[in-house]
């Protein structure tokens, strides 16, 4: 069974609808990248698979043993975070939120859980250092690794690369499709296309059209290769 | 001059004005942090507003116990406020602004109205600048402050870790299922508690500087939330101690005493945190 069922979600503010019709499914091991132009609905739908907003219509279903909560997610930085005075541990450990319910202090095995995630991210030497003293690159392993403490299923990246150079984005990347192989689904909205649609093994292309099928059957689509051409990024089929 | 801070100390009500001074410093500068952190930096002028205009009803009504209609009319705004804020009709800026402006206004024009005391400006004055008000303390009132200080303590204590996250990424800590307007709801009633206490200590005016020095001069210096939050209420209890004894010996008011005293520790955090941060980097 599928970890995430889509079926006829329509999405919107204050019943202004700005996309319906959407149906996919997303199963362990899949790495989905959302694609559209701005206002097509993508971090809407994000919000909405998190539980952040409620659908205008339809339903979203999950299964395969995964809960409402166990959903990693990779927000956009927010002002707040800018000058926020945090340790990268304090971050990391944030993550294991959802397995305390009412408890007030986090227990050894979360602490042991953001250090495994640390490691895993490769900043564990950061532990101590301030968040907001970090590049760009480090801050979203930060934030990789606090999601990485919410789960072990499937992780919600927002435009993971956005505002990197392009070393730190082929580091996110790497990172991102190192997760993926260990069966870690990845379900990521990017405007960087290319190299989106060089990892993805799903699409789901959002805007008048919604197209939602594997990255080949995207790339043979109409819808795929006009979008493709209009960014003038065919090449990579 | 120490002794004659001794025989001052030998009297009650300076006895009780330290030790809500104290607790009052402390209390304030632990949310002092968050609030700055996530803009709510006003909050606690609006607030302060809001306490000013239920005072001047209950003392229109001749309440003797006046705490008994302040709190739940500020706790009911910090309550209003916030959702208010979460809502996108009216923002979050100009609802503070407009229940802070309306609340000073009423409570004004109430207190001019049915003036009970020939010296009306002066009146209105103490209510603001705390000038006097703590210095003529009940017992009853030191132990409501003592006991809401612990209340407000513990339930930071506790609620410690939860406070970071729905700080840090609100949406993050709500899509791993924490429930982040219930504790955003008991971040605000905690406010609305501390600053009805500050009321006695500072004055509706000088509450924003207890709620805002300690956090900003703590994150000058400091890149750990622990650690900010630890400063910010040591920094805090310290220029309360200090402020109080400076206006005990000079006789300055008590209040912007203890504010002016905030404000130059700040400077002097800044000034460290400059010179430390221009030799690490």
């Amino acid at each position: 069974m599928a970890l995430i069922t889509v079926k006829e979600l329509s999405l919107g503010y204050d019943n202004i609808e700005i996309a319906n019709n959407i149906n996919f499914s997303v199963s362990q091991g899949d790495y989905l990248c959302i694609v559209g132009e701005n206002g097509s609905g993508k971090t809407t739908l994000m919000k909405t698979l998190l539980g952040l907003k409620d659908p205008l219509r339809g339903q979203i279903l999950t299964g395969d043993g995964l809960m409402k909560n166990g959903i990693g997610y990779l927000p956009q930085h927010t002002d707040v975070q800018k000058d926020f005075p945090a340790s990268v541990k304090e971050i990391v450990l944030s993550g294991c939120q959802s397995h305390c319910g009412f408890k007030p202090f986090y227990s050894r095995k979360d602490k042991e859980l953001a250090n495994e995630n640390m490691e895993k991210m490769g900043i564990t030497h950061l532990k101590g250092r301030s968040y907001r003293q970090l590049s760009g690159g480090q801050q979203q392993r930060i934030l990789l690794a606090r999601a990485l403490c919410a789960t072990r299923k499937i992780l919600l990246l927002d435009e993971p690369v956005s505002g990197l150079d392009p070393e730190a984005t082929y580091e996110m990347y790497r990172l991102i499709e190192k997760l993926n192989k260990e069966n870690v689904a990845v379900i990521m909205i990017s405007h960087d296309i290319d190299s989106a649609l060089a990892y993805a093994t799903h699409v789901l292309h959002m805007g008048s059209d919604v197209f939602f099928g594997t990255r080949a059957e995207y790339l043979e689509s109409r819808l795929g290769k006009r979008y493709l051409e209009t960014l003038g990024g065919g090449e990579i089929a | 001059m120490i002794v004659k801070l001794f025989m001052y100390l030998e009297y009650p009500f300076v006895r009780y004005a330290i030790i809500v001074g104290v607790l009052i410093a402390l209390c304030s500068s632990l949310l002092g942090v968050t609030l700055v952190l996530k803009r709510f930096s006003y909050i606690g002028d609006g607030l302060s507003h809001v306490a000013f205009g239920a005072m001047a009803i209950a003392t229109v009504l001749k309440l003797t116990n006046q705490m008994v209609l302040i709190l739940p009319v500020t706790i009911l705004c910090a309550v209003v406020l916030l959702r208010t804020g979460q809502n996108a009709k009216i923002k979050g800026d100009a609802a503070i602004a407009m229940i802070s402006v309306g609340a000073l206004a009423f409570g004004y024009m109430l207190m001019n109205v049915f003036s009970t005391s020939s010296n009306l400006t002066g009146d209105v004055c103490s209510t603001l600048f705390g000038s006097t008000s703590i210095l003529t303390l009940t017992k009853w009132e030191v132990w409501l402050c003592i006991a809401l200080s612990v209340v407000v303590v513990i339930t930071f204590a506790l609620l410690y870790n939860k406070i970071f996250a729905v700080t840090f990424d609100e949406d993050f800590a709500k899509a791993v299922g924490t429930n982040a307007d219930a504790y955003n709801l008991v971040i605000a009633v905690v406010i609305a508690v501390i600053i009805v206490l500050a009321m006695n200590l500072v004055g509706s005016l000088l509450i924003s500087a207890l709620v805002i020095f300690p956090a900003l001069s703590a994150m000058r210096l400091f890149n750990s939330f622990r650690k900010v939050t630890l400063f910010s209420a040591a920094f805090s209890v310290v220029c309360a101690l200090l402020g109080l004894f400076i206006s005990i010996l000079w006789g300055t008011p008590v209040g912007s005493t203890i504010v002016t005293v905030d404000v130059f520790a700040f400077f002097l955090c800044w000034m460290v945190g400059a010179c430390l941060g221009g030799i690490k980097r």
